[in-house]
């Protein structure tokens, strides 16, 4: 399965949702590769992505995609990720 | 591995900027003075606001402000810069901003292990506010989990 984190930049926001998706995956025992990318190379990195997590201002700009959108408010808040993932996984 | 390097030069404590743009540029100023990055890395950051939305407050108080690699940036660095007055950025859930982290990474590859550490301080719920309550660089630097700066001893 494969996961793409978007942010603005590729990094800092994302590579932090990149970093706590990956242990709350492992806390959940599930396998995912999760990526960090930036939204302009969101055509290419998240074409084949199951799931993208971002924040709520990118919503508009992913527009329209197969893959489930996660929104996440609080990006140190585990739970909180824990709670979506395993919702829109299970 | 630790947080990006953070020295005393790259923190500011109880600023009171008018806006948030004010703040970011708080932010810019500090990665400068730690010699992280150019003057002109502060409205990079500000531009990315400007262009995405206030998606860099990350938690409810914080913004990690940020701009991609690139000839602004001089070297890996943090920055922290924390509000006496709270500001709003225009965001739907963790207004208001009292801590705004500064950060600028050289290249993206390898930045992740640094990263991983950032998020290990703020997974603990409590960081924000300590942070947001210190009132010395040395408690900030602690916080972080960032060496002790010694230059200004040397």
């Amino acid at each position: 399965m494969k996961i793409v984190a978007i942010c603005g930049a590729g990094i800092g926001s994302s590579g932090i949702l990149k970093v706590n998706a990956e242990r709350v995956l492992a806390r959940l025992g599930l396998e995912a590769d999760v990526t960090a990318a930036d939204i302009a190379s969101l055509t290419t990195t998240a074409s084949d992505a199951q799931i993208i997590l971002t924040s709520p201002e990118f919503v508009e700009a992913i527009g329209k995609t197969f893959a489930d959108v996660i929104v996440i408010e609080n990006y140190f808040d585990t739970d909180e990720l824990a709670r979506k993932l395993d919702e829109a996984l299970g | 591995m630790p947080v990006p390097p953070l020295s005393d030069a790259g923190i500011i404590l109880g600023a009171e900027p008018a806006d948030w743009q004010a703040a970011v540029r708080l932010a810019g100023q500090a990665l400068t003075a730690a010699g992280a990055a150019k003057p002109g890395y502060a409205d990079e950051m500000v531009r990315m606001i400007d262009e995405h939305g206030p998606y860099v407050v990350i938690a409810p108080g914080l913004a990690l402000a940020h701009a991609r690699p690139g000839p602004e940036v001089l070297a890996d660095g943090l920055a922290v810069v924390t509000l006496a007055t709270p500001v709003a950025f225009g965001h739907p859930h963790n207004d208001p901003v009292r801590v705004v982290l500064g950060l600028a990474i050289e290249t993206p590859a390898g930045h992740l292990a640094s990263i991983a550490s950032l998020a290990n301080v703020f997974n603990d719920s409590d960081a924000i506010e300590r942070l947001a309550g210190a009132t010395t660089a040395a408690e900030v630097l602690e916080i972080m989990g960032a060496p002790a700066d010694t230059k200004d001893q040397q």
